[in-house]
């Protein structure tokens, strides 16, 4: 178990951010909150990809750069786009969220329901 | 031609640009310019298609890197026909939406977007791009449910952001388990090296749990629909007709592909149980999703959860993988498309006549505009499962095909969801058709949904451009024309399902060999 600790330790920290991620999309009543969750969720499948393509003391696979084993850098060129993705998602619900504020004055979805059952 | 496949997805995407280049300088260029992409991606289509049928398959290797290295377009006869489904929607919508509204050079744009990420779907060949058009496709679809007026709107699609990322994410994620145990993305290449590392490897099979969960949440089977009756309730006519028509079919279609591309029926046959599962989860949709749909009394999201049950029954077939059942599940797809497009325009349409869009606003309503009541009504039954109409010929491959697979579940199912289906359009036909109207036209006084007011200003907007049309019937020419197109076409389609099966075997053959 302690060698797993030490050896996988980036897996692990993948399903803690996940497990943090989800957990705060779902419990957190406040938008902004949720946004964040969120972040902290796709920045775990993220670390996922990332450290999948990372080989202990292998070289970049660049020419001219040592022998194999090669690292692989099809994951991170991945998760670059997929970093773009968030960051345009990110954008996208923030202004949705000003666009609540404007309308209801609070960021609290307690707050928001109620306001839209007395309407 | 043999860019043309992948024009489909770059000319809407170029032209999503021209409303924000220049819109300033003319005000009415996003229409224009998604008419023009509309008609540019309808040739393009076109021209798929006929070298789909002359060739039997259409590739595309993006930069000219080779096939599994490079990302592939693949089109086949599903492709093609979906492709040419896109066109066909995206044409109408944008008919419609110059009078129904939202008429802003914005959601030309994100319109535009829209078309391309859809299309995007149905031409790839590779898992992480699917992700790619799946996320263009939602954030698109989440800027345009928040064209809705109401701040209500912007809260549905907040919601819609969340649990769609969260869907879509996952599959990413599953997508992540195939690649670290096979090194690669490619559907065809995955086909074919899945099967050496061994179905029954954890990781392959967290890979397709993740993967079909997402994209479940993306096509909203019960109980991850949540988003969905909310999104299409709030969200301008125009917007919630295409994305009934495309957004979950697209979703509905990368499961499709994922299971039969990159799973292949062997899958099914060493580890039965992951179809099992995704059976039963689909028919608990369809019985759910009708249920609820019988329990509403705004139409909109009356039709929002009869799209829960429908997309239920078209998982249900993929589900039951045999090529019969498979054939009925995509011709479910395509005529669903049509019918729920169709039907919401027209609730919007009879909706501006009515004054409301409740099941009691349309007592009577077939007296004031009976074109639209008429065609709404062939459309209403269409979707139940009367013959000849394309709802019919999906239901019929379905049940056939359980029946041959021994899977007298999912036939119950279809029947049941069949007379489910009938309870809830049955008692709007009725009023429709057999109650008085109420006796004095409410248009002002149930205004309440601020889009029932934008439908109300739009309509008072119209008044002084062409009284004529508008005062006598409340409903445009465009919208009366689509619902009836619509009606025609589920019903042509419907005579023509044979040859659809035709274009769907090709495909399908390979898969089940």
């Amino acid at each position: 178990m302690i060698d797993l600790l030490g050896t996988h330790y980036n897996y692990l920290v993948f399903v803690a951010l996940v497990g943090i991620g989800l957990y705060g999309v779902t419990a957190s009543s406040n938008l902004v909150k949720k946004i964040i969750g969120l972040n902290i969720f796709q920045v775990g499948i993220f670390l996922f990809f990332v450290t999948s393509g990372y080989v202990d003391g292998a070289a970049p696979p660049v020419v001219g750069h040592g022998s194999g084993p090669y690292a692989s850098p099809l994951p991170h060129v991945l998760i670059l786009t997929a970093i773009v993705v968030g960051v345009s998602l990110t954008a996208v619900a923030l202004a949705l969220i000003v666009r609540i504020y404007d309308a209801y004055g609070t960021l609290d979805e307690e707050a928001i329901r109620e306001v839209q059952l007395n309407d | 031609m043999t860019d043309a496949i992948a024009l489909l997805v770059v000319v809407p995407i170029v032209l999503a640009l021209a409303p924000i280049a220049f819109g300033r300088l003319w005000g009415r260029t996003g229409w224009l310019a998604a008419l023009v992409a509309a008609v540019t991606h309808l040739g393009l289509a076109l021209v798929v298609a006929a070298t789909v049928f002359a060739t039997g398959r259409f590739t595309y290797a993006v930069g000219n890197y080779p096939p599994p290295f490079g990302i592939e377009l693949v089109a086949d006869g599903v492709s093609a026909t979906l492709a040419l489904l896109v066109s066909v929607v995206t044409l109408a919508v944008v008919a419609y939406a110059r009078r129904a509204g939202p008429d802003t050079n914005e959601f030309y744009s994100g319109l535009l977007l829209l078309t391309a990420g859809i299309s995007g779907v149905f031409v790839t060949g590779d898992l992480f791009n699917l992700y790619v058009f799946i996320e263009i496709t939602g954030l698109a679809t989440y800027a345009l449910v928040a064209t809705g007026r109401s701040p209500a709107a912007a809260l549905s699609s907040l919601k819609y952001l969340l649990v769609g990322t969260i869907g879509a994410s996952l599959y990413l994620l599953g997508v992540g388990y195939l690649y670290i145990s096979t090194g690669t993305l490619n559907m065809a290449d995955l086909a074919a090296t899945i099967p050496e590392v061994g179905y029954d490897s954890p990781l392959i099979l967290t890979g397709f749990g993740l993967i079909v969960v997402g994209l479940a949440v993306k096509a909203a089977l019960f109980p991850l629909h949540t988003w969905q009756p909310d999104a299409y309730a709030d969200s301008p006519d125009s917007v919630t007709a295409y994305i009934s028509a495309l957004v979950s079919t697209a979703a509905a279609y990368a499961l499709f592909r994922v299971i039969y591309a990159v799973f292949t029926p062997a899958f099914d046959a060493a580890a039965p149980f992951a179809l099992d599962a995704l059976v039963i989860l689909a028919s608990v949709s369809v019985v759910v999703g009708s249920v609820l749909a019988v329990l509403q009394s705004d139409l909109k999201r009356m039709l929002a959860y009869s799209s829960v049950a429908q997309f239920g029954l078209i998982v249900a077939g993929f589900a039951v993988a045999n090529a019969t059942a498979v054939t009925g599940g995509l011709i479910h797809l395509v005529g669903h498309a049509i019918m729920k497009a169709g039907l919401f325009v027209g609730v919007g349409a009879l909706a501006g006549v009515a004054g409301g869009r409740t099941v009691d606003d349309f007592d009577g309503i077939a007296d004031r505009a009976p074109v639209t009541s008429a065609a709404f009504a062939a459309l209403a039954f269409a979707l139940v499962g009367v013959p000849p109409a394309v709802g019919f010929a999906g239901k019929w491959h379905i049940v056939l095909g359980a029946v041959e697979g021994g899977r007298w579940g999912v036939a119950g199912v279809a029947v049941v969801s069949t007379l489910l289906t009938l309870a809830y359009f049955a008692r709007v036909v009725e009023r429709m058709y057999f109650r008085d109207a109420p006796a004095q036209p409410a248009v002002d006084g149930t205004a309440e949904s601020a889009s029932d007011a934008a439908l109300a200003s739009d309509g008072g907007a119209e008044l002084t451009d062409d009284d004529a049309a508008s005062a006598s019937s409340g409903i445009s020419l465009e919208a009366k024309l689509i619902v009836v197109a619509a009606a025609v076409g589920a019903v042509v389609l419907g005579l023509f399902a044979t040859d659809l099966v035709a274009v769907f075997e090709p495909v399908l053959e390979v898969y089940f060999e």
